[in-house]
C-alpha cells in the first residue's frame, strides 16, 4: 500500500544550529567550492608554467590558448543548458563541421555574389544552426525520443552531410581574410601602441619575438574599464542589498574576492596588450559568457530550465511549458554549434571534412568538469568556462611539454573522472 | 480450534518520529483465509513488511512464530525460504520479460548457469494451469492485462512452494470479474491447504472469503473477529471507532457564495483509453469553505483533481469548470494557475518539489512573474518573498538557501504549500496535505488551511484520513470508483456515514 509511505528521515537536527552561523559557514563552503575550480585551473597553469620553462603565461601562448579553445567554450555554454535541462547533445561537433563547410561553400565555391559576404554568410549559418537544433529538439521535446539517440543520429547525419558538402575528402578554402579575423584577428588599436621597454633588435635588424614591452593601449583601456566596472557593480550590488535590508557577505571576503579577480584580470589584459591586443574571438566569447551568466542567474527562462532538469513533473505542474523550453534549449545549442563551426573554419582558414570531429566530447567534458550534474538541474556558467579552460590548458601545456597525443587523452580522461568523483564526493559530504 | 501457522506477538515498529505499529498481535490459523483490514495508514502494510523481512529482524520489537518456530528474517529471501510469499499491490514484474522468465526470475531452473528454457516453460505451464491462466509462458508481461499479471504473481508465489500467501490489496486495480476469479482462486488454495492473508478495503470481498478478520487502527490491533461475527457495521465501527479530539485548530467558517464549480466532469485513463476513471462528477465550493473529498485509494480523487488542474491527468476529458460563474479554460497548467487554481500534489517528492534546488527557488517557481519584470528576476524581491513565506508557513530550515531535498517531510510540504500560496489562487486543491508528516506539522498545515479559508479562499481537501476530513472540512463529498456517492455537511457527517456511503457505492457498482 502506497499510503503508508515511511516517514521522511528527520533532518530537523540541522535547525538546532544557530541559523546565522550556519549560513555564514555554508556561504564560505560554497565560495570555496565555487572558487576551488578556478584555483585548480590556476594551479594547473602554474604547474605547466614550471614544466614549460615559463612558456605557459607568455603573451603569445595566452592568445593561442584562447584561440584554440574558444570554440569549445562557446559550444559548452549551449551544452551547459542542455545538460541542466536533463539532456545531452552528441551532435555538436558534426553540426559545427557541417556549418563550417556550408560557410566555406557559400564564401568560396557557390556564386552568390554579394551574398557571399562573410557577415551575411555567418548570419545565415547561425540561423541554419538554430534550425538544425530545432529539428533535433522537436523529436526530443514533443515525441519524447531520448536526446542521446536523437543527437547520436544527428552526429552521423551532419558529419555525413559535412563530408558530402565538401565533395568527399577534399577541403575548401582559402577563406577570405575578414572571415578568418573571427578566430585569428585582434581588435584594432585605436589609441596607438605605448612602448615601455623597446624591443631588442638583433643583428639582422629584426626585432626579437617577445622581447621588450610594447602595449596595445586600447586593450589596456578596455581592461582598466572592465575592472573598474566589475568593482563598481560589486559595490553597487552590495549597496542595494543593504539598502533593501538584506545581509551582504562580509566586506573582508568581498574585498579579497574582488581584489583577486581584478588582479588576475589586469594581469591577463596586460599580457594580451603586450602581444597584439585582445583576440576578437575572446571578445565574442566574453560577451556570450556574460550573456549566459545573465540568462542562467537572472531570467525566468534560465530558472525554468533548472527547474525542468531538477524535476520535470514538478515543473510541469508549476505551469512550465517544458516542451517549448526543451525545444528552445536545443535551438540555442544549434546556434552555438554553428558559431563554433564558424570559429573552427576561420581558425583553419578552410573547411575540412574532419572539422570539429570529436569535439562534442571535449564540450561535454568541460561542462561536467565544471560541476554540472548528469542528472540535470545543476550547473554553472563560470564552472563550465573554467572546466573548458582546464581541458584547454592541459592540451596546450602537454603539447608544449611534448607529451605524446595518446597519453594526452589518457590524462584528460583521468582529469574528467577525477573532477566528477571529487564533485560527487563533495556533494555527498555537504 | 486448528493450530496456528503464524503468530505475531507484540510487534512494535518505530520510524523516526512516528510509531507505525505498537504492540500488534496477529494469529493466523493453518489453512484459513485471514483478512486484515484498516484505514489507509493504519499500519497494515508495515505489519506485512515486518512479516516478510522487508524490515529485518532487529529493526522492530516483538516475535514472529511460524509453524512453531521463532523466526528472525534478515531479508525477503529468508521469509521466502520458509514459504512466506508476499504479493505487493504494485506488481513486481518485469514488463519486457516473458511470463516464464518472470516466474523464475532469480530462481531460474538452470544447469551450470545455463538456463533450461524447456524446463522453465513446462513448469510455468503447470503453474499457470493451477492459477487458471491460459497464456503461453513466452508471452511478454506487458502484453497481458493487470488481472492476468496478478495471476502471474500468484503463480510465481506457487513456484516458491508457498505455505503462507500474503496479498496486499490484490483487487484494487482489478475489474469486478477479475476480482471474483481471484477470490475463487484463494478459496481453491484454501482447499489445497495454503494459508492466505488478505489485506483489503473491500468489505464485501472480505465477508465472502475470510474466515477471520483482524482490524488494525492507528498501528494497534483492535480485535480479531471470526466469520460468524462478521457484519459490516461491526467492521466499520472497529475500523474508525475513535472520537475526534482537539487535533484541529478551531475556526469559525464564514461561508459565502459559490466560487468554484465543476460540472459533469469525465476523464478516461491515459493508457487504457476505454477505461473511464472519472464518471460525470459535479462539485462546487463556496467562498471561505473547506470542502473535503473522502474515499478510499483508487477512488479517482487525485485523478479528478489533476485532470481539472490543466489536464495533468487522463485523456478524453469532458466537462466544464466555472469560477465566479464564468467558464474557465483549464486546458493547460499555466492557464489554470493564471485563472486562480492551485493544486498541491499528494506526492511532493515526485510532483511537488525540485529537490536539487533550494527553498527560495521552489517557492517562487509557480509564479515567477511575481518576482520578475520582463523575464528578469529581481533577486532581492525574490528573497523577500521567500523569507516572508518561510515565516508565514513556519518552514524550519537553516535559511531559504537550504536544499529542499534535505528537509523533513513536514517542512517540504510547507514549501510546496508556500509555492502555491505565492501564486495567490482563489481555489486551492490540497491532495493528501498531511501524508507522511508528523502530528505537529499536521497541526501547522491545518492552521494554514483554516487561515486561508478565513481569508475567503475556496479550498478542496482530498484525504484518506477520515478524522482529518471531519476535523477540518465544512462539507464532505464521498467519492468511489470515479463517482460522487455521497455529500454531507461535516456537522452531520461521521466516519460511519462516510464508510457506509463508500460501501453502498461499491455495492451499487458491483
Amino acid at each position: 500500500m502506497t499510503t503508508e509511505s515511511s516517514p521522511a528521515p528527520q533532518t530537523g537536527a540541522a535547525s538546532d544550529i544557530k541559523p546565522g552561523n550556519r549560513a555564514r559557514v555554508s556561504s564560505l563552503v560554497n565560495n570555496l567550492r565555487d572558487y576551488g575550480l578556478l584555483l585548480a585551473l590556476i594551479a594547473v597553469m602554474l604547474v605547466f608554467q614550471y614544466f614549460t620553462n615559463g612558456t605557459m603565461f607568455k603573451p603569445l601562448n595566452l592568445s593561442n590558448l584562447v584561440q584554440q579553445n574558444s570554440f569549445i567554450i562557446v559550444m559548452a555554454l549551449g551544452m551547459l543548458l542542455v545538460i541542466i535541462a536533463g539532456h545531452i547533445d552528441l551532435s555538436v561537433g558534426s553540426v559545427a563541421g557541417f556549418t563550417g563547410a556550408l560557410a566555406a561553400m557559400m564564401m568560396v565555391i557557390w556564386p552568390l555574389g554579394p551574398l557571399s559576404n562573410p557577415l551575411v554568410v555567418s548570419l545565415v549559418c547561425l540561423v541554419i544552426g538554430g534550425i538544425i537544433g530545432g529539428a533535433q529538439g522537436y523529436w526530443i521535446a514533443y515525441h519524447k525520443i531520448p536526446s542521446f539517440i536523437v543527437t547520436l543520429a544527428g552526429m552521423l547525419i551532419f558529419r555525413g552531410l559535412c563530408q558530402a558538402l565538401l565533395g568527399g575528402g577534399s577541403s575548401v578554402g582559402p577563406l577570405p581574410d575578414p572571415f578568418k579575423a573571427l578566430s585569428s584577428g585582434f581588435i584594432p588599436d585605436l589609441i596607438g601602441p605605448l612602448t615601455l621597454v623597446p624591443p631588442i633588435v638583433n643583428a639582422a635588424g629584426k626585432t626579437v619575438q617577445g622581447s621588450g614591452i610594447v602595449l596595445h593601449m586600447t586593450t589596456i583601456v578596455i581592461g582598466i574599464a572592465a575592472v573598474l566596472a566589475y568593482v563598481w557593480f560589486g559595490l553597487a550590488s552590495r549597496r542595494t542589498r543593504e539598502r533593501r535590508g538584506h545581509h551582504a557577505e562580509p566586506f573582508g571576503l568581498f574585498a579579497v574576492k574582488t581584489f583577486v579577480v581584478a588582479a588576475l584580470a589586469l594581469f591577463l589584459f596586460f599580457q594580451f596588450a603586450n602581444y597584439k591586443g585582445l583576440p576578437i574571438v575572446l571578445v565574442v566569447m566574453s560577451l556570450l559568457i556574460g550573456f549566459f551568466m545573465f540568462v542562467t542567474k537572472k531570467t525566468t527562462i534560465g530558472r525554468r530550465v533548472y527547474a525542468m532538469g531538477g524535476n520535470i513533473k514538478a515543473a510541469q505542474l508549476s505551469g512550465i511549458k517544458t516542451e517549448r523550453l526543451t525545444l528552445l534549449v536545443f535551438v540555442n545549442m544549434g546556434v552555438l554549434s554553428a558559431l563554433g563551426g564558424l570559429i573552427i573554419a576561420a581558425r583553419q582558414g578552410q573547411a575540412v571534412p574532419a572539422a570539429g570531429l570529436g569535439s562534442e566530447l571535449d564540450v561535454i567534458a568541460a561542462v561536467f568538469i565544471g560541476g554540472a550534474s548528469a542528472m540535470g538541474g545543476v550547473g554553472q556558467v563560470v564552472g563550465t568556462v573554467v572546466g573548458g579552460f582546464i581541458m584547454g590548458v592541459m592540451n596546450n601545456g602537454m603539447s608544449i611539454v611534448g607529451v605524446n597525443i595518446d597519453w594526452q587523452q589518457v590524462v584528460k580522461g583521468l582529469v574528467l573522472l577525477g573532477a566528477v568523483v571529487f564533485d560527487v564526493y563533495n556533494k555527498n559530504k555537504g | 480450534m486448528a493450530s496456528a501457522i503464524l503468530e505475531m506477538r507484540g510487534i512494535t515498529k518505530v520510524f523516526p518520529g512516528v510509531k507505525a505499529l505498537s504492540d500488534v498481535n496477529l494469529s493466523v490459523e493453518e489453512g484459513e483465509i485471514h483478512a486484515v483490514v484498516g484505514e489507509n495508514g493504519a499500519g497494515k502494510s508495515t505489519l506485512m513488511k515486518v512479516l516478510s523481512g522487508v524490515y529485518p529482524a532487529g529493526s522492530y520489537e516483538g516475535t514472529i512464530v511460524f509453524r512453531g518456530q521463532e523466526m528472525s528474517f534478515k531479508g525477503i529471501h529468508d521469509s521466502e525460504r520458509v514459504g512466506i510469499v508476499i504479493i505487493h499491490q504494485e506488481l513486481a514484474l518485469v514488463p519486457m520479460l516473458s511470463i516464464s522468465e518472470n516466474i523464475f526470475l532469480g530462481n531460474e531452473q538452470a544447469r551450470l548457469g545455463v538456463i533450461d528454457w524447456v524446463g522453465n516453460e513446462q513448469k510455468t505451464a503447470a503453474l499457470l494451469k493451477k492459477v487458471g491462466l491460459s497464456e503461453d509462458p513466452r508471452t511478454l508481461i506487458t502484453n497481458i492485462g493487470v488481472g492476468k499479471q496478478q495471476l502471474v504473481e500468484i503463480a510465481k508465489a506457487l513456484s516458491k512452494e508457498v505455505k503462507l500467501l500474503i496479498l496486499d490489496e490484490p483487487t484494487a486495480s482489478l475489474s469486478e470479474k477479475d476480482s471474483q476469479a481471484l477470490l475463487d482462486l484463494l478459496l481453491e488454495f484454501k482447499r489445497q491447504g495454503i494459508t492466505s492473508i488478505l489485506i483489503s478495503h473491500k468489505l464485501n470481498e472480505i465477508s465472502r472469503v475470510a474466515d477471520h478478520v483482524t482490524i488494525i487502527r492507528d498501528g494497534r490491533t483492535i480485535e480479531t473477529l471470526p466469520r460468524s461475527e462478521l457484519t459490516e457495521d461491526r467492521i466499520i465501527t472497529s475500523m474508525v471507532g475513535r472520537s475526534l479530539d482537539d487535533r484541529y485548530p478551531p475556526r469559525e467558517p464564514k461561508i459565502g457564495e459559490v466560487v468554484f464549480e465543476v460540472k459533469n466532469w469525465s476523464v478516461y485513463h491515459p493508457l487504457h483509453a476505454e477505461r473511464q476513471v472519472i464518471k460525470g462528477i459535479d462539485i462546487n465550493v463556496r467562498k471561505g469553505e473547506v470542502v473535503g473529498i473522502a474515499g478510499l485509494m483508487g477512488a479517482g480523487r487525485t485523478e479528478f483533481a489533476m485532470s481539472v488542474f490543466g489536464r495533468s491527468y487522463g485523456t478524453r476529458i469532458s466537462g466544464e469548470v466555472f469560477l465566479h460563474g464564468k467558464k474557465l479554460d483549464v486546458s493547460s497548467v499555466g492557464r489554470a494557475v493564471e485563472q486562480g487554481i492551485a493544486y498541491v500534489t499528494e506526492d511532493r517528492k515526485t510532483y511537488g518539489l525540485n529537490l536539487t534546488d533550494h527553498v527560495k527557488h521552489n517557492i517562487t517557481l509557480a509564479h515567477l512573474d511575481g518576482v520578475s519584470k520582463a523575464g528578469i528576476i529581481d533577486d532581492l524581491h525574490e528573497l523577500d518573498v521567500a523569507n516572508d513565506f518561510r515565516g508565514r508557513t513556519n518552514i524550519r530550515s537553516s535559511s531559504v538557501f537550504q536544499k529542499t531535498g534535505n528537509l523533513s517531510g513536514g517542512n517540504q510540504q510547507k514549501v510546496v504549500l508556500s509555492k502555491w500560496l505565492f501564486a495567490n489562487p482563489e481555489v486551492l486543491i490540497l491532495d493528501e496535505p498531511t501524508r507522511g508528516i508528523d502530528v505537529g506539522a499536521k497541526y501547522e498545515i491545518y492552521t494554514i488551511i483554516a487561515r486561508l479559508a478565513a481569508e475567503g479562499k475556496a479550498i478542496i481537501v482530498i484525504s484518506s484520513e477520515m478524522p482529518e476530513l471531519l476535523g477540518i472540512s465544512d462539507r464532505i463529498y464521498v467519492m468511489n470508483e470515479g463517482r460522487i456517492v455521497g455529500e454531507m455537511a461535516a456537522a452531520e457527517a461521521s466516519q460511519e456515514k462516510i464508510m457506509r456511503a463508500i460501501v453502498r457505492g461499491e455495492l451499487k457498482a458491483s
